[in-house]
């Protein structure tokens, strides 16, 4: 079985009035792997994030998602593969305020065909998720985003990673906005849902305790090594 | 067509300033259009001043000068033509009619024209359009004068009001010992009729009958008295001419500027209206530039709003990054919401401009004599209505390279 993440020997900086810069020697999910990463703010978590998505590249070593090497990937070709095989959720904002939350979910099928073929409906597939997630139809196609409470909000998010089953779903912080009575439920319905698409999940948070339902749990802290400085 | 959608429902939601922008804009186009329809509405007019004539015959003089005295009113006469040589002109086979136009006098400001009652029939503006009496009728009696529609809304003369013609164009002596009577008004052409007393010619030799060397003699001859007298002119200001054919135009008017006994000048006044307005047209230039400006600076607005939003967008932009849109996809997304509001902005600027012709074109017509058509947009506006849309698309690139750098820069998250 091809792991669904796989980091080799992996260095980057951020070039800004302070460098940073982050290693990662060695990082590998399995496919259908519900992964933990505990991080607190500042522990490099959202950079590992980004070099997953290939959104910024590493200086040096190799990430391959699901045996396919983002550097061998030309800019565009990264931003088309992120589309068609990741779907992320962020901490917050995550929803365009002037669309509605139906067109929110849809959004991903127009930037990625392979996704879009997996559904035969977009629309019905849609209401699907949304519903499985627990959200109100009326809510999903009548609401406007901006009224949306942020727990229903980021359900929406959910729903819009997993349309068109993507290999890879990446969660940042997705409950840290919500309070603790929903972190638990929102995580399950996250974990059935990404089980029922056959995706690999990986979620980062500062919570420890919301480990408890994952598969696996690292501590970033011993994934990578943070450097700061002045250049 | 995703990012028609997206662009559009971006719009709508920031509707207040968007639509604000768009105003601007179309405001800008409907005013550059309107300067366009005024610009070639006073140029049709202008040209359109005089029509049906021939030739109009002076003494020699430049013939811009000969249009400006004789059809506008405008400065004097260098010279006239005498009676002999306007009836030589009168007799010439060639010749279909001839109205004799006498210049000089002045009432209350406006200029006196002493002619014959074929004037109103042989007079046309506009493309053949006659002039026609609102009131009254041409010369009957003697003293009976004519007045054009801005002397009667000025001086709120109707018929019947008594009209003192003064001698000269601005003097003290007035030929207050012969009145006239006004006998009818004429309705607005807005041409230079407008602005003119017509008398008869006779009635010009009569209030000069007595007069010497600019001065009232002592031998002073009553109203009453100068109806018995023959009243033939001796002199004439210049002449408008209709010829039989259009071929004997340029045969009559060498033989008129050949003509022997005394200096003469004819000119066509198509040609001598187009030196006119090449002298004057200098105008419509600056109008143009000024109403171009306002296009680039609703224009520069436009820059400016897409750029203030920029900073509150950067998270919807790190957003769709995040979902697979690609750099050039927000570049892309900005400069159609760009186009779009261009392209509104060009739909409703015309919208206005048609409405404000529809709405104002009869009072504007009436108040200034100012004929504007309203027809389908030429092929120079349609072409300047796409180049706004793709000055504003161009121009809306510079905030979305900003956007496109940006999004580069931030990836996934936003990083101040």
């Amino acid at each position: 079985m091809t792991a669904a993440v796989e980091i080799n020997d992996v260095t980057f900086t951020w070039r800004g009035r302070t460098s940073f810069s982050l290693a990662i020697p060695e990082l590998s999910v399995t496919a259908g792997e519900k992964l933990f990463l505990l991080g607190e703010s500042g522990s490099g978590k959202s950079t590992l994030l980004s070099l997953i998505c290939g959104i910024n590249t590493p200086d040096r070593g190799m990430i391959s998602i699901g045996g396919v090497s983002l550097s061998d990937l030309r800019p565009a070709a990264r931003d088309k593969f992120r589309a068609e095989h990741i779907g992320v959720i962020f901490q917050m904002f995550n929803l365009l305020p002037y669309a509605s939350p139906l067109e929110n979910i849809l959004l991903p099928l127009s930037f990625a065909p392979a996704r879009r073929a997996q559904v035969d409906v977009p629309k019905d597939e849609a209401m699907r998720l949304a519903t499985a997630l627990g959200l109100p139809e009326e809510m999903v196609t009548q609401a406007n985003t901006t009224e949306l409470s942020i727990g229903q909000q980021q359900r929406v998010a959910a729903a819009r990673a997993l349309i068109g089953k993507p290999k890879l779903i990446i969660a940042d912080e997705p409950t840290s906005s919500l309070d603790a009575s929903t972190q638990e439920a929102f995580i399950k319905l996250l974990m059935t849902q990404t089980e029922d698409a056959g995706a690999t999940l990986i979620m980062v948070s500062h919570d420890q305790r919301l480990s408890a339902q994952f598969d696996r749990s690292l501590d970033l802290a011993h994934v990578s090594r943070i450097t700061r400085g002045t250049p | 067509m995703i990012l028609f959608r997206l662009a559009f429902k971006s719009l709508l939601s920031r509707i207040l300033t968007v639509s604000l922008t768009i105003f601007a804009i179309a405001l800008s186009v409907a005013l550059f259009l309107g300067v366009e329809k005024v610009r070639t509405g006073a140029k049709a007019s202008f040209a359109d001043t005089i029509s049906g004539t021939d030739l109009i015959v002076g003494a020699r003089s430049g013939g811009v000068q000969l249009l400006l005295y004789s059809v506008f009113r405008v400065g004097n006469a260098t010279n006239n033509v005498t009676w002999q040589s306007y009836q030589d002109i009168a007799n010439r086979d060639e010749v279909e009619w001839i109205v004799p136009l006498s210049l000089g006098d002045s009432h209350r400001g406006f200029r006196v024209l002493g002619t014959t009652a074929e004037f109103f029939d042989r007079y046309k503006y506009r493309g053949g359009r006659d002039v026609q009496f609102v009131d009254g009728l041409a010369f009957g009696d003697l003293f009976d004068a004519v007045i054009g529609a801005d002397v009667a809304a000025a001086l709120d003369y109707t018929l019947g009001d008594e009209i003192i013609v003064a001698h000269g164009i601005a003097s003290f002596t007035e030929h207050d010992d012969k009145p006239f009577k006004v006998s009818g008004v004429l309705k607005k052409t807005g041409t230079p009729v407008d602005r003119t007393v017509f008398v008869s010619l006779e009635a010009i030799e009569a209030i000069h009958i007595d007069w010497q060397g600019g001065g009232r003699s002592q031998n002073t001859i009553s109203a009453e008295d100068v109806r018995q007298m023959e009243l033939k002119p001796k002199a004439v200001t210049a002449a408008l001419v209709g010829v039989t054919s259009r071929l004997k135009i340029f045969g009559l008017q060498r033989w008129v500027n050949e003509y022997s006994e005394e200096p003469l000048l004819a000119i066509l006044p198509g040609v001598a209206l187009s030196e006119l307005w090449s002298l004057i047209g200098v105008a419509e230039t600056a109008l143009v530039g000024v109403s171009i400006m306002v296009v680039i600076t609703a224009l520069l607005g436009m820059v400016a709003m897409i750029f203030s939003g920029l900073n509150e967008r950067r998270r919807e932009m790190a957003l769709l990054r995040a979902i697979g849109a690609r750099p050039r996809t927000i570049l892309m997304l900005l400069t159609t919401e760009a186009a779009l509001m261009s392209f509104v902005a060009v739909l409703l600027g015309v919208t206005l401009l048609y409405t404000g012709l529809f709405v104002a074109r009869s009072h504007i017509d009436a108040a200034f004599g100012l004929y504007l058509d309203i027809t389908w947009p030429t092929a120079r506006e349609y072409i300047v209505l796409a180049l706004v849309v793709v000055a504003g698309t161009a121009v809306s690139l510079i905030p979305a390279l900003r956007a496109y750098f940006l999004s580069l820069a931030d990836g996934m998250q936003v990083r101040n």
